[in-house]
């Protein structure tokens, strides 16, 4: 029988408690026992940030992070980015500007977005490219990610 | 994929860590994850036994004391790039943190887990030891300290014993009349460096009065460049006289007296040819000859 470990882990403003495998992922734990499917795994390599999520309102790669290591923190995934039915002002911009094609590397791009303009409100794109490093897209070519990133600073700073 | 499972111990404080260490040979300690987590993944790594320090208190954070700069060991590499007092202190570690990875990378990695990771291409490993860092380990019998430059014994094997752990890097604060920068050619996919130069240079307007040189990623340990710091010591800097210093770095390679790493992306040949290219480049941004 494989030893688990007690966690409570505060996701998208609920408090979640779980006996897990030391070894179990960050992100299994999301996907496999909270079923929060939006947090994609896209690598092996820790290099594409599909499963990028917010810890502590600092973005962490879900892949790269055991559940055991999150006990007691608060995490938001994309599941907790709309406030009530309302899309975040980073979601509309993707939204508006085509800012996804097949949608695989858009929750760990929106929560990037989220961090790069919370950190720096009026960013260039290429303070956004900079911000994009970890988070990979194979469909967009980035052109209309930076557009949505730039969009929602605006959108943001306009009130 | 999923890592072979393991035991999970939480140490909590460095006299614990040091306890769980020696009670549980073999054991891995476990700080940002950003390098073990990674092995572990693809089961190069697989310890029966994790010690988790991420939640020990004095490890983290960063003070300036007098003429040194003290980083805890569990400080992240977000947490140096964006210190005001790193960046006034010695504005080379805020640099050389904020290249490092991607953004979440550094929002979990940390400085101590990157030392004792030992990767010969370890962007800190080459710029501590060009700033002369002092890197403090704790034991069973107390603590000692190893110079940044002698820290990786061989590629993945720092100078540790099984039952120690990094407290603290101490790096001097930059005299005004130093200036210290570092250039690297990174991977497109990871940013992880492939070859990286650190150069500090002491200097009387533009003469060179000292200079100290590392290079990453070309041998186990960052090569220490006697020759081309020789070179340039004494000398008016200029692009000819940078560009004759670093055309020597050659020798201080031959005289390492280990192989030149190569590996699928980067041939030791390629490495070799491109080390002298980052550090002319590190040099011209120190004269301010060249821009990020
Ligand atoms: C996509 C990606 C890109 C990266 N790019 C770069 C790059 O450009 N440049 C670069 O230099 N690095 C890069 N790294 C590595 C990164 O800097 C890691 O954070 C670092 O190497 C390990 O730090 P950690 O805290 O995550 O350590 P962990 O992964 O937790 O531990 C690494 C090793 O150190 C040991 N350890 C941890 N803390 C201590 C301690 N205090 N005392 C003794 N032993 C300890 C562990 O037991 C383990 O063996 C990259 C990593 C990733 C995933
Ligand atoms: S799944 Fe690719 S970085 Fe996490
Ligand atoms: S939209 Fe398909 S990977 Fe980015």
């Amino acid at each position: 029988m494989p030893n688990t470990v007690p966690i409570t882990v505060n996701v998208n403003g609920r408090s979640h408690s779980a006996n897990v495998e030391p070894r179990t992922l960050l992100v299994h734990f999301l996907r496999e026992t909270l079923n929060l499917t939006g947090t994609k795994i896209g690598c092996d390599t820790s290099q594409c940030g599909a499963c990028v999520v917010r810890m502590n309102g600092v973005t962490v790669k879900a892949c790269t992070a055991f559940a055991v290591q999150v006990d007691g923190a608060d995490i938001t995934t994309i599941e907790g980015v709309a406030q009530d039915g309302n899309l975040s002002a980073v979601q509309e911009a993707f939204w508006n500007n085509h800012g996804l094609q097949c949608g695989y590397c858009t929750a760990g791009m929106i929560m990037s977005v989220t961090e790069i303009i919370e950190r720096n409100p009026n960013p260039s794109a290429e303070e956004v490219r900079a911000g994009l490093e970890g988070n990979m897209c194979r469909c967009t070519g980035y052109n209309n990610i930076v557009k949505a990133a730039l969009a929602a600073a605006a959108a943001r700073q306009g009130g | 994929m999923y890592p072979a499972n393991f035991e999970y111990l939480k140490a909590s404080s460095i006299a614990d860590a040091v306890r769980l260490l020696s009670e549980n040979p073999g054991a891995k300690l476990l700080a940002g994850g950003h390098s073990l987590i990674p092995l572990m993944r693809f089961r190069l790594a697989r310890p029966e036994v994790l010690i988790d320090i991420g939640g020990v208190d004095g490890l983290r954070g960063v003070t300036v004391s007098g003429d040194t700069i003290n980083i805890g060991a569990l400080t992240t590499h977000a947490t140096i790039a964006a210190s005001a007092d790193v960046q006034r202190a010695n504005g080379l570690l805020a640099e050389a943190a904020s290249g490092i990875g991607d953004p979440a990378v550094r929002n979990r990695g940390t400085i101590g887990g990157n030392l004792a990771h030992a990767d010969p291409a370890s962007d800190w490993a080459t710029v501590l030891t060009a700033l002369g860092a002092t890197i403090s380990v704790q034991g069973p019998s107390g603590s000692r300290s190893v110079a940044a430059g002698d820290f990786i014994e061989d590629a993945f094997a720092p100078a540790l014993a099984e039952d120690e752990l990094i407290t603290t890097v101490s790096v001097p604060v930059l005299a005004a009349n130093q200036r210290a920068e570092y250039a690297k050619m990174s991977h497109p996919a990871s940013f992880y460096a492939v070859v990286g130069g650190a150069v500090v240079v002491t200097m009387d307007g533009n003469r060179c009065t000292a200079a100290s040189v590392a290079v990453g990623g070309l041998t186990p340990r960052p090569v220490k460049a006697a020759s081309v710091e020789q070179a340039l010591s004494g000398t008016t800097l200029t692009m000819d006289s940078i560009a004759d210093a670093t055309s020597r770095l050659g020798d201080d390679i031959s005289a390492a007296g280990v192989d030149v790493i190569g590996d699928v992306f980067a041939s030791a040949d390629f490495r070799a040819r491109i080390a002298p290219v980052e550090v002319k480049h590190a040099l011209l941004h120190a004269i301010d000859l060249a821009h990020h």
